[in-house]
């Protein structure tokens, strides 16, 4: 009688024993870090954690620091410009490949082979082809458009667009193959009923396609908006967040206070500042989700 | 509220590999609108294509032809000196043997972190469509939202556990590290994969008798080839992409070749060596763009779900 039991109970543990690596990931890996991190930005921490508790100062000091502030006003610029040209350019790319165009696979492998490069890949290229003198610019000069100074990328002003420009190239494929996915997934009958009835194929597209691909459109403002909070990678490869610090964005400022300006604290408080927009973003989503599936 | 349906379910029925809309027969006028889609198009590939092209044009010339010539211009006299400098004689630092040093450091790190997460990606995945233990869906939906949490919210604390266990910038750190990253994704494909399996199926290896680990390696893992191929491209092309992970935890003798990459063209003082840059360049961009290139429909199958991980 003894052996069927234990094995029964053992049936019953087993699930629990396989998912303990799963378990240790999700509650230290990402809850406890997170919290350890809001901890920490609580302190007075310098090189190493301490205990010294100072409340909320180091976001006071966060909020007065001009770097950091500049870093948001590049990030918001930059975030604004990234999302709209992936969005608009993948949307444009998908619906004009799903007019039964010759060689649509030939055009699709073309603008998704950006995605696997990686970030600092692409910044490198992208840095070699602005770089003034030799890049496009040279190429430019030697056109006969001697006025042009095609140099943003050691302008002040300019440096956080190249960046754009370069990620943009980077992502546009992907968000084209999710619009394309949700544009194939349209019910053709609505495409026929349309034309019986003459309505311009723009206008399907503007007033009843673009409704229609709502959550794909959800889904890719959620990956685009992650992705500008995590930039990193591309202007580390691009601009090392110059000129200057004319291109710093908030994951370099923080990424720089951890480990070359030994200030964790502040850098702490800089994730956690972070934080904010991204579960801002997750939570609607989610809310969203679980309400249709609710229903 | 039911936090794993935040991330989009992989797309069984793949994205882009889905069969174009039947063609209507009717022959295709050339109208003017028919013309400017296709210029349209043509003009779009040209733009995607033109970073590639430059790269590897650049990589072909002397750094002479690269002065005089324009970016554009096809190389007069093409040449593989700088692949060969590129790959074993470039410098980092004091060390001058070229990427070939980043490339076999890559290959040890992506390795063991593809292999293992996919295990545990499977491992839960299956318990979670299967098993269902009570407060799984919680963790589930903790693991879901850190994929979309900028790594810098964990990144400090991870530095000071694996300081504190004694492996800092070692080889199995940079894998428990990729471990952690990759275990949202991993385990997102395969427990949508197991979901869509019938579940009579478990229902009857339970009354044979079989067990959890029984039922996973007899019967769940044997028909597990599609997503473990799609997860291990996806694994292979985050890890080998990845760079702030590698450049934190690896430590300087596992330093992975996208590390070494940005440090030989951004520290690296003097004139600077276009050609061989663009050539380190194309070599580091190999492995994932050659995954990519052969592998196609797989690679994008993926993508949805990956695309998470970004």
């Amino acid at each position: 009688m003894a052996t069927p039991r234990l094995s029964l109970r053992l049936t019953r543990v087993t699930p629990y024993t396989a998912l303990l690596p799963m378990a240790i990931v999700a509650a230290l890996g990402y809850l406890g870090a997170g919290l350890w991190t809001f901890y920490i930005s609580l302190t007075g921490s310098r090189t190493f954690p301490s205990g010294r508790f100072i409340g909320l100062a180091q976001y006071h000091r966060l909020f007065d620091n001009e770097r950091w502030m500049l870093s948001l006003h590049n990030l918001a610029a930059y975030g604004v410009l990234f999302v709209l040209a992936c969005l608009v350019i993948g949307f444009l790319l998908a619906v004009f490949i799903d007019q039964n165009v010759k060689g649509e696979g030939v055009f699709r492998t073309i603008f998704l082979y950006p995605y696997a490069m990686s970030f600092v890949a692409t910044g490198l290229v992208w840095q070699w082809l602005l770089t003034p003198g030799d890049g496009i610019d040279g190429t430019l000069r030697a056109l006969g458009l001697h006025d042009v100074r095609f140099d943003w990328i050691v302008s002040q002003d300019c440096a956080i667009y190249t960046v754009v420009v370069a990620t943009v190239w980077q992502m546009s494929g992907l968000v084209m193959a999710l619009m394309l996915a949700g544009l194939r997934g349209v019910d053709p009958e609505i495409w026929k009923a349309a034309r019986l009835d003459g309505i311009p194929a723009w206008r399907v597209y503007a007033q009843i396609v673009l409704p229609m691909l709502w959550p794909t459109i959800a889904t890719v403002l959620l990956l685009l908006a992650t992705a500008v909070a995590k930039l990193y990678d591309a202007v580390v490869a691009m601009t090392q967040g110059g000129p200057g610090i004319a291109s710093e964005v908030p994951a370099k400022f923080i990424m720089d206070h951890l480990f070359l300006r030994s200030n964790v604290g502040l850098a702490s408080a800089g994730a956690i500042v972070l934080l904010v927009p991204v579960l801002a973003l997750l939570a609607p989503y989610a809310y969203a989700r679980s309400r249709k599936e609710a229903a | 509220m039911k936090m794993e349906s935040i991330v989009p379910p992989l797309p069984a029925a793949a994205p882009v590999a889905a069969p174009a809309r039947p063609a209507r027969r009717a022959r295709r006028r050339w109208t003017p609108a028919r013309i400017g889609l296709y210029v349209f198009l043509l003009g779009a590939a040209l733009f995607f294509l033109l970073p590639l092209y430059v790269m590897i044009v650049t990589s072909m010339k002397s750094m002479d032809e690269i002065r005089q010539g324009g970016i554009f211009a096809l190389p007069l006299a093409p040449t593989l000196q700088p692949w060969r400098l590129a790959w074993s004689g470039v410098c980092t630092g004091a060390a001058c043997d070229g990427v070939r040093t980043g490339f076999w450091n890559s290959v040890a790190i992506t390795v063991p972190s593809t292999i293992l997460p996919i295990l545990l990606g499977a491992v839960n995945g299956y318990a979670l469509s299967f098993w269902r233990p009570r407060g799984a869906n919680v963790l589930f939906g903790i693991l879901m939202a850190g994929a979309f949490v900028p790594v810098q919210v964990m990144i400090y604390p991870l530095v000071r556990v694996m300081a504190l266990a004694g492996i800092f910038g070692s080889l199995p750190a940079i894998v428990l590290v990729h471990l952690v990253f990759g275990m949202p994704v991993m385990t997102l494909l395969f427990r949508n994969y197991y979901c869509n399996v019938p579940h009579e199926l478990f229902q009857a290896a339970r009354i044979d008798g079989g067990g959890f680990w029984r039922i996973f390696l007899q019967v769940m893992l044997p028909m597990s080839l599609p997503v473990v191929v799609v997860a291990a491209i996806m694994q292979v092309t985050g890890v080998w992409n990845d760079y702030i992970l590698g450049l934190v935890f690896a430590g300087r003798d596992n330093m992975p070749m996208m590390v070494q990459l940005n440090n030989v063209i951004n520290t690296t003082t003097g004139v600077r060596q276009y050609n061989v840059n663009m050539a380190a360049t194309i070599l580091t961009a190999l492995v994932p763009l050659a995954l990519y290139f052969f592998s196609g429909r797989w690679f994008v199958r993926g993508i949805a779900a990956g695309a998470v991980k970004g």
